[in-house]
């Protein structure tokens, strides 16, 4: 056996042949990410500076300006009664609101229900979740509950609830969330049957660590890579159902300027002026693509698997 | 080797072999000027330690090298034909016919979801002309050369019907079937227990012989390079620092890396000590069992017996081996030791007190008493906690402040022969055989009485494995611990054990002092295990 001496000399030791850049470089580096999140950013930015990129009051409207092509000069009316000379950038639709404003608080909306939908379905989800990992007996029933969600369409589900709620941010939040929750529970369940099963929880048992602390200290932890990347695309359905939701008319109620409202409003004109869909749509599918880029690329650098695929 | 199987020409030259490793790797080459041949009929052995390159050396052979390891420099010269950038038409025309591939791991190597035969016959539809009778007659025959029973029955299997010795025969068959000069075999026989690698090793060498081939084999055991090597190749982070005839390497090694290699292999031969037997019993088992059933709600009831009837003591101060195969039991009696699992019946008194059924609350007193250290370093601890924070994480759970605990870590530090600014960072910046420690200093922090080693330095690289083994041998020492060291490898139990339980089939076998199981050992399937060792006829301590 080896001498003391060559105890000290651990430089006989080599780690893996290729070194592995951490977590966060590996997101820093990916194309898909940095796209993705500066999109984002821009976004963000519009939705907070809403009020100071050149728009108006979304709701104002004047019968004198209506049906505007983009570019179009033209006035609009305040809450007070004044009239004001403004440029509809995008146009103008069949009350004469301006569509520029409109899309760009619609913004507003779409990123609001997006993040909080990922929010609330996450939150639910691995509550749930952790539920059906761990305790044996709550597996089954909890995991057929979900099977019996996911039987239902994701829209039907929604529709029904805010039809029993009425339209509201929240009401549509949570009518949107609650179709995802299933797929998060599963995932999350699956997460923790896997990492339960790993050499560090069984020796935190083995160290006398209580079952919930070795929920949130050992387990919860490692989950946080693939829910992240799960978060990414229930926030881009999210937006993406929202906007179903209210094109169809049982979303959020029509006054309040969201994307899905403004192409509502905007079908039955669509032959004569699709600018009315075809400015919105656009921010729609950006958004949902720059969210889904950035999901996959998290996805691509945060799994181990693609990662050591040098 | 005959003298002129050595004056043939090589069927394998590699001139000057670089490669390249990407941008951000700990070095800048993955190999560096490697120059060794293979001739007709020899087995060259190239070993290294995890990270020496030998591997890719295999794949840059084969061109299977991933882009991003590039070759930069050298030749790769197969009959005298360069391929080191041939294009992969002419890389497919050689594959199977001149050249092929064994891999480690059986399972992988095969898809699962086709028929063996049909696995085979690829190769052969692939490269040859033959009809689709000629082809069944010639796999069935080539599956009789691997001596695999039934070829009828095996054609038709599928690869998880078969065992992994059976798997892995026919991985060779599909290597050897078009007769190719060069077979290339990538550490063929790790993944497989002792008595199935004997049998694949004494495989290869026949077919070899028979075959007349040339044959580079990969390996990180000594004890396997003993057995089967013509001549050994020694690498070290991409350096070829030793070729040799395989005596001359094994026992008048030159360079000093290679010496520090064969002497970290442990021997054979126990270690004498003078176990103390007065000791108070720290842990008994009676009649310890666990049984899985597995019960579908019609039909029988299938019932697997992974540890029945285990009686072992241990004294403070002593070392208990415990040996056997893969699905021997082995791990199960030390999961049910530190109750990781129930076991189905018998006692298992830690002190004298039956802890096999106690309740989880109940047993969280005695949870400090005995402590476990896993054998994978890489998951045995939590990625995203801090060293410091694993080590003090038991001691807290304990009462003990945070003060207190931080400082017991700092101490276990040094004991360990780490450094304490080790506590501050991530597992993922130590080295296996470092984690390793790290997880025995978490052990250790919990004071136990007794040390569960669970194939605790099995993962570990043959340099490092000798320093862990002697850190666990001081350790015991000097705190005076009981340890159950479970393991498959016979020469590490002979290094680090006073007293040996062999096991097969979930029972204990063999049970005795360490003398007297490895120097006269009474059980039949003990001693095929001690004829299964490879190497066992080379005495490494005695290289000059």
């Amino acid at each position: 056996m080896a001498n003391s001496t060559e105890f000290d000399s651990l430089s006989t030791e080599s780690a893996t042949v290729v070194a592995q850049p951490s977590a966060l470089a590996r997101v820093r580096a990916n194309v898909s990410v940095r796209i993705g999140s500066s999109v984002l950013l821009a976004l963000v930015l519009v939705a907070l500076l809403a009020p100071w990129l050149g728009t108006v009051d979304p709701t104002l409207f004047d019968p004198a300006s209506r049906d505007l092509l983009p570019g179009g000069q033209g006035e609009i009316t305040t809450l007070e009664g004044d009239s004001i000379k403004h440029t509809f950038l995008m146009g103008s639709d069949g009350y004469g609101r301006d569509i520029y404003s409109r899309v760009v608080y619609g913004t507003r909306v779409s990123l609001i229900v997006g993040v909080c939908t990922a929010l609330v379905a996450l939150a639910f989800g691995i509550a749930l979740g952790l539920c059906a990992g761990t305790l044996r007996r709550l597996d089954g029933p909890l995991m057929r509950v979900m099977d019996g969600v996911m039987a239902i369409p994701a829209i039907l589900i929604a529709i029904a609830l805010v039809a029993i709620w009425r339209g509201s941010l929240p009401t549509v939040v949570i009518a949107i969330a609650i179709p995802e929750i299933p797929r998060v529970t599963r995932l999350v369940r699956s997460l923790v049957l896997t990492i339960r099963e790993e050499p560090y929880v069984e020796a935190a048992i083995s160290l006398g660590t209580p079952t919930w602390k070795i929920m949130l200290r050992h387990i919860l932890p490692n989950t946080v890579a693939p829910l992240v990347v799960q978060g990414t695309f229930i926030c881009a359905s999210g937006i993406l159902v929202e906007a179903i939701l209210s094109f169809l008319g049982v979303g959020l109620p029509p006054d309040i300027a969201t994307w899905g409202n403004v192409m509502a409003e905007g079908r039955a004109q669509f032959n004569e002026f699709p600018h009315n869909i075809f400015f919105p749509g656009i921010f729609l599918a950006v958004t949902v693509l720059a969210v889904n880029m950035l999901g996959d690329g998290l996805r691509d650098s945060l799994d181990p698997k693609m990662a050591k695929r040098v | 080797m005959t003298e002129a199987v050595s004056r043939s020409a090589p069927i394998l030259e590699v001139r000057d072999l670089t490669i390249a490793l990407p941008h951000g790797s700990d070095r800048a080459t993955a190999v560096q000027k490697v120059s060794f041949s293979v001739s007709r009929g020899e087995i060259l052995c190239l070993v290294g330690e995890s990270g020496s390159g030998k591997s890719v050396i295999a794949q840059g052979v084969m061109g299977l090298l991933p882009k991003s390891l590039p070759v930069t420099g050298g030749q790769v010269l197969l009959h005298g034909e360069d391929i080191t950038h041939a294009p992969l038409s002419r890389l497919r025309e050689l594959r199977a016919t001149r050249m092929s591939m064994i891999f480690q791991e059986p399972m992988t190597a095969l898809n699962p979801v086709m028929r063996c035969g049909a696995q085979i016959d690829e190769v052969l539809r692939e490269h040859t002309k033959l009809k689709p009778a000629e082809r069944r007659a010639k796999i069935l025959a080539t599956i009789r050369e691997v001596s695999l029973p039934e070829p009828e029955r095996i054609f038709a299997s599928y690869p998880h019907q078969l065992s992994g010795g059976q798997r892995q025969r026919i991985v060779i068959a599909m290597a050897l079937i078009l007769d190719p000069a060069l077979v290339i075999a990538d550490e063929p026989t790790t993944a497989l227990d002792v008595t199935t690698q004997a049998k694949i090793l004494r495989l290869i060498r026949d077919l070899q012989r028979r075959h007349g081939s040339g044959v580079l084999f990969i390996t990180h055991d000594f004890g396997v390079v003993a057995e089967i090597a013509d001549r050994v190749a020694v690498l070290r982070l991409g350096d070829l620092v030793e070729l040799g005839p395989r005596d001359e390497v094994l026992k008048q090694p030159r360079h000093d890396y290679t010496k520090m290699l064969i002497h970290a292999v442990p021997n054979l031969t126990p270690v004498h000590r003078t176990p103390n037997n007065d000791g108070p019993v720290v842990l008994a088992t009676k009649g310890l069992a666990k049984t899985y059933t597995d019960g579908s709600w019609f039909g029988p009831r299938r019932e697997v017996h992974a540890a029945a009837d285990v009686n072992l003591v241990l004294r403070r101060g002593q070392t208990l081996g415990i040996v056997g195969e893969s699905g021997s039991g082995k791990s199960t009696v030390a999961r049910c030791v530190v109750r990781l699992i129930d076991p189905s019946a018998g006692r298992i008194e830690i002190d004298g007190e039956d802890i096999a059924t106690l309740p989880a609350a109940r047993l969280r007193p005695l949870r400090r008493r005995v402590q476990i250290v896993f054998q994978d370093p890489y998951r045995s601890l939590n990625p995203r906690r801090r060293v410091g924070d694993a080590i003090i994480e038991g001691p807290l759970n304990y009462g003990l402040s945070r003060a207190d605990a931080v400082e017991r870590a700092r101490g276990l530090m040094a004991l360990v022969r780490m450094d304490a600014s080790a506590l501050e960072r991530y597992p993922h910046q130590f080295s296996g055989g470092q984690r390793q420690r790290i997880c025995i200093a978490r052990a250790l922090a919990m004071e136990p009485e007794l040390l569960i080693a669970d194939e605790a330095v099995s993962a570990l690289d043959v340099s490092v494995q000798a320093q862990v083994l002697e850190l666990l041998e001081e350790i015991r020492g000097r705190l005076d611990l009981a340890m159950l060291f479970i393991t498959h490898d016979l020469r590490v139990a002979a290094q680090i054990c006073d007293h040996v339980a062999v096991m097969s089939k979930g029972r204990v076998v063999e049970y005795g002092s360490a003398a007297q199981v490895f120097g006269d050992p009474q059980h039949e399937y003990t001693r095929a295990l001690f004829d299964a060792a490879p190497g066992r006829g080379f005495d490494f301590s005695k290289a000059a």
